[in-house]
């Protein structure tokens, strides 16, 4: 495959201003913005445009990493005028990850164009930006891009003259880690208690208000028009793995410049880690690292060649996630962060399933005993086996196998740190205390 | 059928369920939470987990919830898989870790379905040593108890309240592992089914306020099948005594009538039959003066009856709507047919004789509850169902689901049991139901349509709802306004449509207009859909069983009275006071001798005492139905049985059907020897009324043994039988006989599972909670094994062509100077029996007159002004005002039955003025 693309193109983030204010609409257009839309409303069918996203194989950015194309192809063809909806999951609530609010914040337009496509391609007339209630600057600049996309019929009644209509609507979360699931985002999106609901029926055949909805992560949607404007085997050139275009891979922790960088898909951890990110602080070791936020398992540093993309995390038995690492130093206590991680996921357990939400307090209670020097022995059995159970196909939805990902990778790879705990009846890093 | 795979063994289920269905309906012992049969799945508890293994060469399997696999054609799974065993066992830790294992105090220890699921899994030993999570909890109102510590989180409640029965004063609040089932702050709850969350909890979140103070425990209750008397749709029940007194009411599973669920007018209205004001003994008055009462000795009883009846010149019998066949046909014996008057107001006779001419002369069939809540339209003629039939108005709730429900299973292919996406795909979405009613109601918030309107109004639009469905109808004439014509259309078109289109109307106005256009509405129906239904609410829990045996309006009895024909009248379980105005029941017990048998005082016996009189008065204690046996006759038209729990204490309180039965033989009537137990009574009955025929087949008959056995009221965990009686005597008595049953007062009996009439308990090895019901069904959530109970007596008429109603009202027109004064019914208050419990008594409404703020400010009227309302020149009530936008112009509404309120027959004509403040 001809790779002449990598690296030299940053489609989503390469015309971002340097003063970190949003692109206007104007800015926009200039960098060839909104003429996806013009052309596709023009000369592509939804299908087309269906079909040129399933080419570039682009998955979904928000952490499982399904084909966007295909998510589409799952609702039903259109049968008259009934509703249907496509939503953009902007509830970046994942710990350690922030790359939906850098390209919600510099190129909200980006976001629009995308859902506007989206919408085109599964014959949706209205659209919702489920936004995480935090993002302020977020909601202030997607607000102003809305009101500016209507004022020029990117929006609105018949766009272009083409017929087609979208309506699209901001609406901020009230803050749930549980609303970044899709199914719990539309209970939400409708009133109700943020659970998520049972699959299958899939979002795409019943999701808000019953009716068909694509569920897509802001990043997902932001590849959508530069797939249809360059084509879908410009995109696939731009990554250097079976899964097609760049990815906002992130880091932060005890690293010299923490940050997201715009890299082809499947640069390795190293390369990101200590090129863009500049390596470890002075004094700072690299003990571990969850590589696509909170929900995935520990990598080491035997695992940096690793390339960072879906498909090479899953055979070394983690996930790619969100694709935003989060470093630990040896000067970070592993039972202390990982007291912190599960408080954070029991916390935001949604109290729907028994395992997730007696477990993981359970984690908690343990995690606390041990981290306060009360811990016993037992507990780090215990604690696997917690890990163990919290399973896939276990619990109602993935929060909590989420959250066993570093628990059982944390505490089989920094055992012999649960156990020195444990045996000392106290943290052997006081400051965590 | 399809064929799934269970543990290596091949089973033929049917392929419409989940697998936790099937294993269950195939008699396995699964554990689950979430879900119910009546509510089906959720996916939520994660309790139901097996090991599903994709075809018989895969060896690794993954686990999966039961519940949420479909039992499709080849599906394998493993119940006993160790990986599965450990699973379930640990989500039973997880249940646990809060829990605060206070089983030996918790009022649901031993019907516990946490308990019973813990010991099915194994987990035995707690491995925290964490705090638990503690709640506060809430003060719910007088029926149900909330202590929250003990939660699992299954969600069962909400979805019952909310989801099922369309409560909205409850829900879930909070997140994570401080979820919270309650109010958003304390505080009665608003539902009429509240009390169901006792049953549905499957641990003692929500137990039973009232049996809570009774100190008793499940297996210690002697208990017998029965049916409820609180309003006419017979939903079964199971009451239980302890120490001489009814304890509580459970439901009784009927897979056609009540399912899983009953009311709480229902669980909670027996009290009556605990009350220190019952009649415990036989007496007689004579004399003048209140202390002329002399207690009747064990042989003096029938001699004084006797002589009351050798002496007569003239004997008439007032019967009773509210008491057994058995009772009614005796009195009718005893008197004779043209001297038998059913005991119901001339127009409540009326409206009784036209249900029952409808549904036995008509072509269309009055369907079971079950069939009710199957209906795909649903037009509500007259009737405020949630208040004369709550178990009716449950099932309506559950019909206008089926069009969206069908609409998603078929579309999206969601399986039927699919609860939550099923509910997700249909949101708001509801199939049609309309509604004609005087004022608002319950049901309105869910109704396509509703209208609003005087009860010949209602009529009317019957009538033109029939004549838009057949042309063979007759034409409505007369001025309709707009509304009403869209209306009527819209109705008609829904109805039209469906597949199983239900009308639902009753005696709840007592207009006979109202019932006629319902009919001609089925009956329109039914030329194109042989599936239309007709379901018509009676007044109480055997005004049909009444109707069919016959007997004359009570004002028949009056004048009987008044013009000499007869001097002595037997009044059965009923007050003249409630069917008669003043003048009326005064006239009545004017007669020289009056026999009054009841289980409770009424106006008239106080009357009796009070007043002055030459001739003989005699008092005999009836029975009450926990303390008899006896048969009633449901709206739908089902004969059920039910049978004696216990003997009252004093033991001199008999079913009136016994006294009636002794007075016979005692009389040496011709044939009386042969009218000795309760088969023979109800075979004499069927002989002589053809109709009631199969009664005698509600329950199998009093010789049927199951293995050589009795079956047993007591549970064999029955304790303290030897100590019960030790305080007054150390010899234990000799077990009373009950020749009328198969049941025997006592813990030795056949132990398996009777035929659904004779079942007195659930409870099955394992399952000591209400959910053993699973275990006496044919298929869980279907029918009991063998069939359910009761007997349908009335089955339409093998027409071909349906003789429609003529007589079509003229518009109702509002007087100047007078009300129609209608009749507006409660579930707490308007039934005199139930409103004696003491928590129904608490959520009455208090007495108002109910009226149109137009109308009110006419006639300078203000909300909470008070009244007067006199409705002829006999009764006069003062009474706050109620201004209630629904109603009418020129409507009044009176709230039916409640205590304190007697000698309004309604509907009537009144006037309507404020009394003077000074």
């Amino acid at each position: 495959m001809d790779k002449k693309n990598q690296g030299k193109q940053k489609p989503l983030t390469g015309s971002f201003r340097t003063d970190g204010q949003p692109l206007e609409l104007g800015e926009y257009e200039k960098t060839g913005g909104y003429e996806a839309l013009r052309n596709a409303l023009k000369s592509m069918s939804p299908k087309d445009v269906q079909e040129e996203v399933k080419a570039s194989n682009l998955r979904g950015r928000g952490g499982a990493g399904f084909p966007t194309g295909q998510k589409w192809s799952f609702v039903p063809a259109a049968e008259g005028p009934l509703s249907r909806y496509v939503v953009a999951n902007a509830d970046e609530m994942e710990p350690g990850t922030f790359k939906d609010r850098i390209l919600m914040e510099n190129s909200p337009h980006m976001l629009i164009e995308g859902m506007a496509l989206a919408a085109y391609a599964v014959g949706a007339q209205q659209a919702y930006i489920f936004l995480r209630g935090e993002y302020v600057r977020s909601s202030r600049v997607i607000a102003k891009a809305l009101a500016q996309a209507y004022e020029k019929n990117y929006l609105g009644e018949n766009i272009f003259g083409s017929g087609f209509s979208l309506q699209m609507h901001l609406h901020l979360s009230a803050g749930r880690y549980i609303c970044g699931e899709e199914t719990g985002l539309l209970n939400s999106l409708e009133g109700k208690r943020a659970i998520p609901r049972v699959k299958p029926p899939y979002p795409q055949v019943s999701g808000f208000m019953g009716r068909p909805t694509v569920v897509n992560n802001v990043e997902t949607l932001c590849n959508v028009p530069h797939i249809i404007r360059n084509g879908a085997e410009w995109f696939k050139d731009l990554s250097l793995s079976e899964g097609g275009g760049t990815k906002l891979y992130g880091v932060s922790g005890r690293v010299k410049r923490p940050g997201a960088w715009e890299l082809p898909m499947g640069t390795t951890i190293r390369e990101i880690l200590e090129e863009h990110a500049g390596g470890m602080l002075e004094g700072y070791r690299l003990r571990g690292l969850l590589p696509g936020g909170a929900s995935t398992e520990f990598l080491l540093e035997e695992h940096l060649d690793m390339p960072m993309d879906f498909d090479s995390l899953q055979e070394a038995g983690s996930r790619m996630g969100t694709g935003t690492m989060v470093i630990m130093d040896d000067r970070t206590c592993p039972v202390g962060m990982q007291l912190s991680l599960q408080t954070f996921f029991a916390r935001e357990s949604c109290g729907w399933c028994t395992p997730c939400r007696e477990g993981l307090p359970w984690v908690v209670h343990m995690l606390n005993a041990i981290e306060e020097g009360q811990g016993e022995m037992e507990d780090i059995d215990l604690l696997l086996e917690q890990a163990r159970l919290l399973a896939p196909g276990h619990t109602f939805c993935a929060l909590a196998p989420g959250a066993a990902e570093p628990l059982g990778s944390g505490v089989k790879y920094f055992r012999e740190d649960f156990e020195r705990h444990i045996s000392e009846k106290r943290c052997p890093w006081g400051q965590n205390r | 059928m399809v064929t799934v795979y269970i543990d290596g063994k091949s089973y033929q289920v049917d392929g419409q369920q989940n697998m936790l269905d099937a294993c269950l309906s195939l008699g396995m012992d699964l554990p689950y939470f979430c879900w119910h049969p009546a509510m089906h799945s959720v996916g939520a508890c994660r309790q139901c987990a097996v090991k599903q293994f994709k075809d018989e060469n895969d060896k690794k399997g993954k686990i999966v919830m039961a519940c949420m696999t479909p039992a499709a054609e080849g599906t394998r799974i493993s119940i006993k898989d160790p990986e599965a065993v450990e699973f379930r066992g640990r989500v039973i830790e997880w249940l646990m870790l809060n829990h605060p294992h206070d089983c030996p105090v918790c009022d649901e220890g031993g019907e516990c379905h946490l308990q019973d699921m813990t010991v099915m899994t194994g987990h035995v030993y707690r491995r925290t040593r964490f705090k638990k999570r503690t709640h506060k909890n809430q003060y719910l109102g007088p029926f149900v108890n909330h202590e929250m510590n003990r939660c699992i989180q299954c969600y069962r409640c909400v979805r019952f309240y909310n989801d099922y029965a369309g409560g909205r004063d409850f829900g879930v609040f909070a997140a994570h592992d401080s979820v919270y089932f309650g109010r958003h702050e304390d505080g009665v709850l608003e539902s009429e089914f509240s009390g169901n969350l006792v049953e549905v909890c499957p641990t003692g979140v929500f137990t039973d306020r009232v049996f809570k103070k009774q100190y008793t425990r499940k297996w210690d209750l002697q208990t017998a099948p029965s049916i409820c008397v609180h309003c006419s749709l017979g939903c079964n029940i199971i009451p239980g005594e302890r120490y001489g007194a009814l304890r509580r009411i459970r439901n009784r599973y009927n897979g056609e009538v009540n399912g899983y669920f009953i009311c709480d007018r229902g669980r909670y209205g027996f009290e009556f039959v605990n009350s220190p004001m019952r009649i415990r003994e036989p007496y007689l008055l004579s004399g003048e003066g209140t202390d002329t009462r002399k207690t009747l000795k064990e042989g003096e009883v029938l001699s004084a009856l006797k002589a009351v009846i050798e002496g007569a010149k003239g004997i008439i019998g007032i019967g009773s709507p509210r008491a057994s066949l058995e009772a009614n046909y005796l009195l009718q014996k005893l008197v004779g047919p043209e001297n038998f008057y059913s005991g119901a107001s001339k127009t409540e006779s009326g409206v009784v004789g036209q249900m029952l001419s409808v549904l036995s002369d008509g072509p269309v069939r009055t369907p079971s509850l079950r069939e009710a809540a199957n209906a795909d339209a649903v037009f509500v003629l007259g009737e405020d169902v949630p208040n004369t039939a709550p178990m009716l108005g449950l099932a309506l709730r559950q019909a206008v689901r089926h069009r969206p429900v069908e609409r998603v299973t078929s579309e999206l292919k969601i399986p039927r049991w699919n609860d939550y996406a099923i509910r997700e795909a249909i949101q708001e979405e509801k199939g049609p139901l309309f509604i004609a009613s005087v004022t608002g109601g319950r049901l309105d918030s869910i109704a396509s349509g509703v209208f609003h309107a005087a009860p010949d109004d209602i009529a009317r639009l019957g009538f033109r709802v029939a004549q838009a469905l057949s042309p063979n109808a007759p034409v409505a004439g007369g001025h309709f306004e707009a509304d009403a014509l869209s209306f009527a259309e819209r109705a008609a078109k829904a109805l039209r449509e469906a597949k199983r289109p239900l009308v639902v109307s009753g005696a709840g106005t007592r207009s006979s207009a109202v019932l006629q256009a319902a009919a001609n509405i089925a009956w329109a129906l039914w030329e194109d859909n042989r599936n239309a239904a007709l379901s018509l609410v009676a007044p109480e829990c055997n005004s049909l069983g009444l109707a069919l045996i016959g007997g004359h309006d009570i004002s028949g009895a009056v004048r009987a009275v008044e013009e000499g024909r007869a001097d002595t009248v037997i009044i059965l379980e009923n007050d003249p006071f409630d069917r008669l105005d003043m003048p009326g029941a005064e006239s009545l017990l004017r007669a020289r001798q009056v026999i009054v048998l009841d289980y409770l005082p009424t106006h008239s016996i106080d009357r009796l005492q009070a007043a002055a009189a030459a001739g003989a008065r005699v008092v005999l204690p009836a029975a009450p139905f926990a303390e008899g046996s006896g048969t009633l006759v449901s709206s739908e038209g089902r004969a059920q049985r039910f049978y004696k729990v216990f003997s009252g204490p004093g033991e001199r309180s008999a079913e009136s059907w016994r006294w009636l039965r002794d007075l016979l033989l005692e009389l040496g009537r011709p044939g009386s020897e042969a009218l000795f137990s309760l088969d023979e009574v109800l075979s004499a009955m069927g002989r002589e009324f053809p109709a009631l025929g199969g009664a005698v087949k509600a329950g199998p008959p009093s010789d049927y043994r199951i293995k050589g056995m009795k079956i047993p009221r007591q549970p064999h965990r029955y304790s303290g039988r030897t100590a019960i009686r030790a305080a007054l005597d150390v010899h234990e008595p000799k077990p009373p006989e009950d020749a009328d049953s198969p049941l025997s007062f006592s813990m030795e009996g056949y132990e398996g599972q009777p035929p659904a009439p004779l079942t007195a308990r659930f409870w099955a090895p394992g399952w000591n909670s209400v959910q053993s019901v699973n275990k006496f069904q044919g298929h869980v959530g279907g029918h009991m094994k063998g069939g359910d109970s009761g007997i349908r007596l009335i089955e339409p008429a093998k027409a071909k062509e349906t003789h429609y109603f003529t007589d079509i009202p003229g518009p109702f027109v509002p007087r100047d100077d007078e009300f129609f004064v209608v009749p507006l019914h409660h579930v707490f208050g308007s039934e005199r029996l139930s409103a004696m419990s003491s928590g129904i008594a608490e959520l009455m409404p208090s007495p108002y007159i109910a009226l149109n703020d137009s109308d009110a400010e006419l006639r300078s009227l203000t909300d909470g002004g008070e009244a007067r309302v006199e409705l002829g020149s006999f009764a006069s009530f003062r009474l706050p005002i109620r201004l209630d936008a629904f109603m009418p112009r020129g409507v009044a509404g009176f709230p039916f039955g409640l205590p304190g309120l007697h000698g309004a027959v309604l509907p009537a004509w009144g006037k309507i003025t404020a009394v003077k403040q000074t």
